[in-house]
């Protein structure tokens, strides 16, 4: 792989756009087409486990995007130094200290996410979708690209376990963000109309429906068939 | 690219010395904060079995340590129930009592902290008696406290905390729904007896007759048993404590 890299060096063409259209690919790809969760179905357990409600959902997400980006771009800076056959421990430790940074700084400055998250942000060393982006991707391109595949694949990652915490939240608690819609509902159309919420949500299966339904929206409008 | 074993070696060195000064580093850095935080975190719990999560909720940091200080007074018990001012030739307060580190002493050695919770400004107008308790869950570690009103009787309220339930099944002793459950239970029974309170199997009935038992969470029927065995486990080594409480509180009221 880095004979290759070596090889685009040395054909001077000229610089490629910051964001030209196959860059911009690496970023949009994840999100529908080949996105890690609804498509290479990795990362499931987080996104059943996470996403009762949307503010850890997002604390998570933003956390994963961290992660994701940041071994990327190490991984990838180190590529041509890093012996091939301790790749995957070498991968594995930058992974877990920037899991461990993560989990760190949320301690000091989100006491209360930390109690709450601390469990799935040491999980996220375990997520295939980090692992993967690093051996399928940042090992054999450059920083900046590998950085941008690694933000697309997070943000894919990221939006799905959005929705689902936002269906989630809304139907089992009744709120979005904490903010009790339904109570709101109901004072607009007075004190008859009461909207239950639903305590499947709230559970993980209630993550498995959701994810399901989306799975099933997204390949019958994109056509995707498993091969 | 085959290279040699000892660039392997070398390489793995010097990556592991830096993610670990890396790692020491933001340990080193952040420690304060974190032990800053911790501290809130157990203000709030210890507040939390007397005053509604929500109110918690509302309340800024600085809101919570100067309520804290009003509001709450502290002894440290020995399993006698008799008053410990120092251990060892250190002062001992009830705040730096790290109850986990006790927890693995044997019962006889332990050093127990009750948190007293008082009118504003007027600590013998006393609202309430804080005990925390430690034990074992399923997975990890639990822990919380448990407030008793001054009939040393009845139960005003209880947080729990874990480390590391299963979410959605025992964690869920950290919601307040089912904390709940605990309020207005007695852990003595009619004779006088300690007989503690404890969860039941299964999720669902109604034990509002029964003073001594509380809805289990389904599922995590392990979780509850540790709930029950902590319970059970310091509401016995604070006995002493609580029947001398009773018996001075009792002798207050009939004048």
């Amino acid at each position: 792989m880095s004979a290759e890299t070596a090889e685009k060096v040395l054909d001077k063409k000229p610089a490629e756009a910051l964001l030209s259209k196959r860059r911009k690919k690496l970023i949009s790809d994840p999100l529908v087409d080949d996105n890690p969760i609804t498509i290479q179905v990795l990362g499931i357990c987080s996104a059943l486990a996470v996403t009762t409600q949307m503010k850890p959902t997002l604390v998570m997400a933003i956390s994963v995007v961290f992660v994701i980006v940041m071994a990327n771009l190490t991984i990838s800076l180190l590529r041509n130094t890093i012996p091939t056959r301790v790749r995957i421990i070498v991968q594995l430790a930058v992974v877990a200290t920037l899991v461990t940074l993560v989990n760190e700084v949320l301690k000091a400055f989100a006491y209360d996410m930390y109690k709450e998250l601390s469990v799935f942000v040491g999980l996220i060393i375990t997520n295939c979708i980090v692992m993967g982006r690093l051996e399928a991707f940042a090992l054999g391109n450059k920083p900046y690209d590998s950085i941008l595949d690694g933000f697309g694949s997070a943000l894919g990652y990221s939006w799905i376990i959005l929705a689902v915490a936002f269906f989630r939240e809304l139907l089992g608690s009744g709120a979005v963000f904490g903010i009790p819609i339904y109570d709101y509902v109901s004072g607009l159309f007075g004190e008859d109309f009461q909207l239950a919420t639903n305590g499947l949500m709230v559970s993980p299966v209630g993550a498995f429906i959701i994810l399901g339904l989306i799975i099933w929206v997204q390949r019958t409008k994109t056509g995707y068939v498993e091969h | 690219m085959q290279q040699s074993n000892a660039y392997i070696i070398t390489f793995s060195v010097i990556l592991t010395v830096v993610l670990g000064l890396l790692l020491s580093g933001t340990s080193q850095v952040l420690g304060p904060l974190q032990k800053e935080a911790e501290a809130l975190d157990k203000k709030k719990q210890i507040l939390g079995a007397v005053i509604s999560g929500d109110e918690i909720a509302a309340m800024s940091p600085e809101e919570i340590n100067s309520f804290y200080t009003s509001r709450i007074a502290s002894v440290v018990v020995d399993i006698n129930g008799e008053e410990v001012s120092e251990k060892d030739g250190a002062a001992v307060s009830a705040e730096t009592v790290d109850i986990e580190k006790n927890y693995k002493l044997p019962a006889e050695d332990r050093l127990y902290p009750v948190f007293i919770f008082h009118a504003e400004g007027n600590d013998s107008d006393i609202e309430s008696y804080i005990f925390p308790v430690f034990g074992a869950g399923l997975w990890d570690a639990i822990s919380g406290y448990l407030a008793l009103d001054t009939d040393m009787n009845t139960i005003g309220g209880i947080t729990l905390s874990h480390v590391g339930e299963t979410p959605g099944l025992g964690a869920r002793i950290t919601e307040p729904g089912v904390q709940a459950r605990y309020q207005g239970k007695e852990i003595f029974n009619d004779s006088g007896e300690l007989v503690s309170v404890a969860m039941q199997k299964g999720e669902g009935k109604d034990y509002s007759d029964n003073p001594h038992m509380v809805d289990g969470m389904s599922g995590a029927t392990i979780t509850a048993n540790g709930v029950n065995a902590m319970l059970e486990n310091y509401l016995g080594a604070y006995k002493p404590f609580i029947e001398s409480k009773k018996s001075s509180n009792a002798v207050a009221a009939a004048y």
